[in-house]
């Protein structure tokens, strides 16, 4: 049986337009939604299956704003069994601090009796990219790490874990508890059903607040690349352009002689 | 003192690694002369001696190679401690490497070992005193200043943010043999078994005079056909987006952008990327830029020389057609 801990965080959906926030220290979300990277959502995919396949627990955990309650949802819906809720301005973490709070939880869960043998987070964050929370995380917990590992299974008191790296598909195999960051590729994360959605509306959510005082990331400020301007020559609509593109091709000289 | 992580290849340094080297003589050169030192680790392509060589030509002055029995399989904090065994006894004041997901995996580890804060995918330097540099985050579409005040200045750099350029004068390129201690705890996590990767095929990718790239736009690994079909009657290569080989649609050696080739044909016809910054890192030295998207607005679009609106499985066998046609 392993009990699960997936980590996600409410990120601004950023395939639309990056507006910053005033004091340009976040991405603001008012017009563009909220949503969770494909990492993560692929992490708690990994979770539910985890679980399934041993009869254990899913818990997702989050620290966020209020809101980010939503994203606890989405991941009860889906087949985690219980949720955590740091509540806490996200901007004011660095990834060595949100890492410190995830342990807490974890050492406060063992404590009562509910160990988390397996910690599944992102490999990284879809807004700030830190790429570190887990490895920081497994450093506070004394427990190895896999990095970006698309596959997760576990068996016999140990995870193994595929990782698609320079090595080729590379297997790692680590004795519980440990940690695991999600690179997306592995499985596909499923759909909520209706009745996932219901069941998601009655699982109690644990808020806590932040264990310790956060140090803060380094950020300055963040800024968007200066726009360019377009100069592109639009060549037509549909399959109606292709005597045009192929005059390109010839005027480009590109055409095989 | 600068000490880089290199990684290899079977060409050597790789071109990421050599980025970064040239990255930190920049850093060098504003410091008034700092030395770069190399760590590599584990098994090489070639001998020692060979790869001490070519790292002299990019200003590498020592080049330490860590091996042991804890490198014979990769893991992260294995390596991690490898570096850190380097940084202590040169006692550098920046530790860096590539942006690929083992130098953001050793400098994470790294860092955490060492408390201090690490940078992921660093475009540029702004400034020494206090240490700034500029980072991609949100995918890349935001920037963000981030102040190193630690020792070490622990950062990863984004991939071809700068051109692997050997140095104008060589360094010296000292070859240090080392093989430092690994706790047992570091060798926990690692590889225990690789199925080798195909053949890297990507020398025809970056050497080709068209490239016809393909997105998620291409719909799924049966939607190559006629995009295949088109790259043959240029006589180009196929090039995708990291998406496509994602989701298993292609291989990776296929893959163009910050963590796969960079192309420089002449011309590039983009059918279904939408060109995120690190999509454009592989693609922008191309000489002319076609765009196929359904979306007007698809950054791709607005920075290509040339577009046609609409859906690529019309477009594309509409182009072949065509391409018959003349050829008769
Ligand atoms: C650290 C890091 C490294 C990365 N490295 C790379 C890299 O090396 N290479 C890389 O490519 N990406 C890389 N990425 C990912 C990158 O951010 C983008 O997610 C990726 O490039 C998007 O791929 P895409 O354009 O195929 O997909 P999408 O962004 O989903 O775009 C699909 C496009 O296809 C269009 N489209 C859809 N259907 C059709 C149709 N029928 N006909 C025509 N057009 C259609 C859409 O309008 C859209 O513009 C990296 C990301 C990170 C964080
Ligand atoms: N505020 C947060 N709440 C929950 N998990 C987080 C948070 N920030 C980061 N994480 C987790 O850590 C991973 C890596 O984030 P990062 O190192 O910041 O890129 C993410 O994919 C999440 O799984």
């Amino acid at each position: 049986m392993t009990n699960v801990l997936v980590c996600v965080k409410r990120v601004v959906d950023s395939s639309g337009e990056v507006v910053l926030s005033e004091d340009a220290q976040s991405v603001d979300g008012r017009y563009a939604g909220f949503t969770v990277s494909k990492h993560e959502e692929c992490a708690v995919e990994l979770a539910v299956q985890a679980t399934a396949s041993t009869g254990g627990t899913a818990t997702v955990l989050t620290l966020g704003e209020p809101d980010a309650v939503e994203q606890l949802r989405s991941a009860l819906a889906v087949g985690c069994t219980a949720a955590v809720h740091v509540e806490a301005d996200p901007s004011a973490y660095g990834p060595a601090d949100v890492a410190r709070e995830v342990a807490a939880v974890v050492r406060d869960h063992e404590a009562a009796g509910r160990s988390h043998d397996l910690v599944l987070l992102g490999n990284d964050a879809a807004d700030s990219g830190d790429f570190q929370v887990g490895i920081r995380l497994a450093y506070e917990l004394g427990r190895p790490v896999v990095n970006g590992a698309a596959t997760v299974e576990v068996a016999d008191g140990e995870v193994v874990a595929g990782v698609a790296g320079p090595d080729g598909h590379e297997t790692y195999r680590v004795p519980l508890p440990a940690v695991v960051t999600v690179l997306e590729g592995g499985v596909e994360p499923r759909y909520p059903t209706v009745p996932g959605r219901m069941k998601a509306k009655k699982v109690e959510i644990e808020h806590r607040t932040p264990a310790v005082d956060p140090v803060g990331p380094k950020r300055v400020r963040l800024l968007l690349p200066p726009p360019q301007p377009s100069k592109v020559d639009v060549l037509g609509r549909g399959a109606d352009a292709a005597p045009a593109v192929v005059d390109l091709f010839e005027r480009l000289g590109v055409l095989a002689r | 003192m600068i000490v880089v992580l290199v990684e290899t290849d079977a060409d050597g340094a790789a071109e990421m690694s050599r980025e970064a080297i040239a990255f930190a003589r920049g850093l060098s050169a504003a410091g008034g002369g700092v030395p770069i030192d190399a760590v590599v680790v584990g098994e090489l392509p070639c001998s020692s001696e060979q790869l001490a060589g070519q790292l002299a030509t990019y200003g590498v002055r020592d080049v330490y190679h860590a091996t042991g029995e804890a490198f014979g399989a990769y893991g992260g904090a294995a390596w991690a401690s490898a570096v850190q065994s380097v940084r202590d006894s040169t006692r550098a004041v920046v530790v860096t490497a590539a942006g690929t997901p083992r130098g953001m995996e050793v400098l994470a580890h790294l860092a955490a070992r060492l408390g201090v804060a690490m940078a992921a995918n660093v475009v540029s330097f702004e400034g020494l005193s206090p240490f700034t540099v500029t980072r991609q985050v949100v995918g890349g579409a935001a920037l963000e200043e981030m102040v190193l005040d630690e020792r070490p200045a622990v950062f990863t750099i984004a991939g071809h943010a700068v051109e692997a350029q050997p140095a104008e004068s060589p360094g010296a390129g000292n070859l240090v043999e080392v093989a430092p201690e690994v706790a047992a705890a570091d060798l926990v996590a690692r590889v225990v078994s690789a199925e080798p990767p195909a053949a890297d095929l990507s020398g025809d990718l970056k050497s080709a005079r068209v490239v016809v790239g393909a997105g998620r736009g291409a719909g799924g690994a049966d939607g190559f056909g006629d995009l295949l079909e088109l790259t043959e009657l240029l006589g180009g290569s196929l090039g995708v987006s990291r998406v496509v080989t994602s989701l298993g649609w292609r291989p990776h050696h296929e893959q163009i952008g910050q963590t796969g080739s960079r192309i420089s044909p002449d011309l590039y016809i983009a059918c279904g990327i939408s060109g995120a910054i690190q999509h454009w890192a592989g693609c922008a030295s191309s000489k002319a830029i076609l765009a196929i998207n359904t979306d007007a607005e698809a950054p791709m679009v607005a920075k290509a020389d040339y577009a046609v609106i609409g859906d690529l499985h019309e477009i594309v066998p509409a182009i072949n057609a065509e391409l018959r046609k003349r050829k008769g």
